[in-house]
């Protein structure tokens, strides 16, 4: 049973990690266009590792607007993934110089895959096995998508930018479609989540929507304390 | 050293320490049944937020993209047939990816 579920989660770590580690095509090729090198391409992926926030500041640098600013756009981008490892901390029970090199990898898909799994030892597995996946991949791509932004096709003709949606809404639909309490729970908060996220993204920088949402959070938690 | 660069390592090193700073707060806050609480619940939220950004946001504008909208709709479909998780993304991908070829 245990196998079952940590090789499942393994299943679900290398499919994410593949399909949207193909997406640093796009950013290595965006990243170029906007007139960065490939070094600095190649920098951004190994070490802000994390893609809203690379893609930000790249559009910047594309638009020749100011550098404070986009990087603070890119920095507040990157605000959700100290909320993922709030929840993570106690799930990976890391401690001390360990918690290094695994920070790298708090980031949205390594938390929904990890969210997903029945279990706390699958749950592991499905965040280091979808963090070293798409870390390789997402570098690996980044560099060629950097060295021939002509040559390689553009990912969303192969309808790479639906798979991150479909990602999260995959692991979120098995919680957010039962009859239990927790289901009845969650669904207002992820409708909530969305419908601010929408309704704030024509006034609000990038970054903001997203953050806005849990507020939708310590509204319920407020209104029904326990 | 560039203008450029400067950002690229502020941005690199910035992204880190978020990452680092939920991981590492002190047991006292991750203890506390509040924090567990919004912690437990907070991906949710985001992770809704971001599917509805990613789906239907261009920058600062709400956009309709159809093949990516359709692309999301074939994974509802594969999720409520309780097809396997990697289906559900091949079908949104092949999805949108076919109703761009035919120039949607």
């Amino acid at each position: 049973m245990e196998t079952t579920t940590r090789s499942s989660a393994t299943r679900d770590g290398l499919g994410v990690g593949i399909a949207v580690g193909l997406s640093g095509v796009a950013f290595g090729a965006a990243a170029v266009t906007a007139g960065l090198s490939v070094a600095q391409a190649c920098v951004l992926s190994l070490f802000a590792f994390t893609g809203a926030s690379q893609f930000a500041l790249a559009g910047v640098v594309a638009g020749g607007g100011n550098l404070v600013a986009g990087a603070a756009g890119a920095l507040l981008l990157g605000v959700r993934n100290s909320l993922y490892g709030l929840r993570l901390a106690g799930l990976l029970g890391v401690r001390g110089w360990r918690r290094l090199p695994v920070a790298q990898g708090v980031i949205d898909e390594t938390t929904a895959v990890a969210m997903a799994q029945p279990e706390e030892e699958s749950a592991r597995t499905g965040f280091f096995v979808t963090f070293v996946t798409l870390y390789l991949t997402w570098n690996a791509t980044t560099l060629l998508g950097a060295l021939g932004t002509s040559s390689v096709a553009d990912p969303a003709v192969f309808g790479l930018d639906a798979v991150g949606p479909a990602t999260f809404l995959a692991i979120l639909w098995p919680r957010l479609t039962g009859d239990d309490p927790e289901a009845r729970t969650l669904r207002p908060i992820a409708i909530g989540g969305a419908a601010v996220a929408l309704a704030a993204t024509p006034f609000t920088p990038a970054g903001v929507p997203v953050l806005l949402a849990s507020v939708v959070v310590l509204a319920v938690i407020l209104r029904r304390p326990k | 050293m560039s203008a450029t660069w400067w950002a690229i390592v502020a941005v690199c090193a910035g992204c880190y320490a978020l990452k680092l700073a939920g991981l590492s707060a002190p047991r006292r806050i991750l203890d506390h049944p509040g924090v567990q609480r919004f912690a437990a619940l907070v991906p949710v939220a985001l992770l809704a937020a971001l599917i509805a950004v990613q789906t239907f946001t261009h920058g600062q504008s709400l956009v309709l993209d159809w093949p990516r909208t359709a692309g999301l709709g074939a994974a509802v479909v594969a999720l409520l047939l309780r097809a396997p998780f990697l289906v559900v993304l091949a079908a949104a991908a092949v999805v949108t990816a076919l109703l761009r070829m035919a120039g949607l």
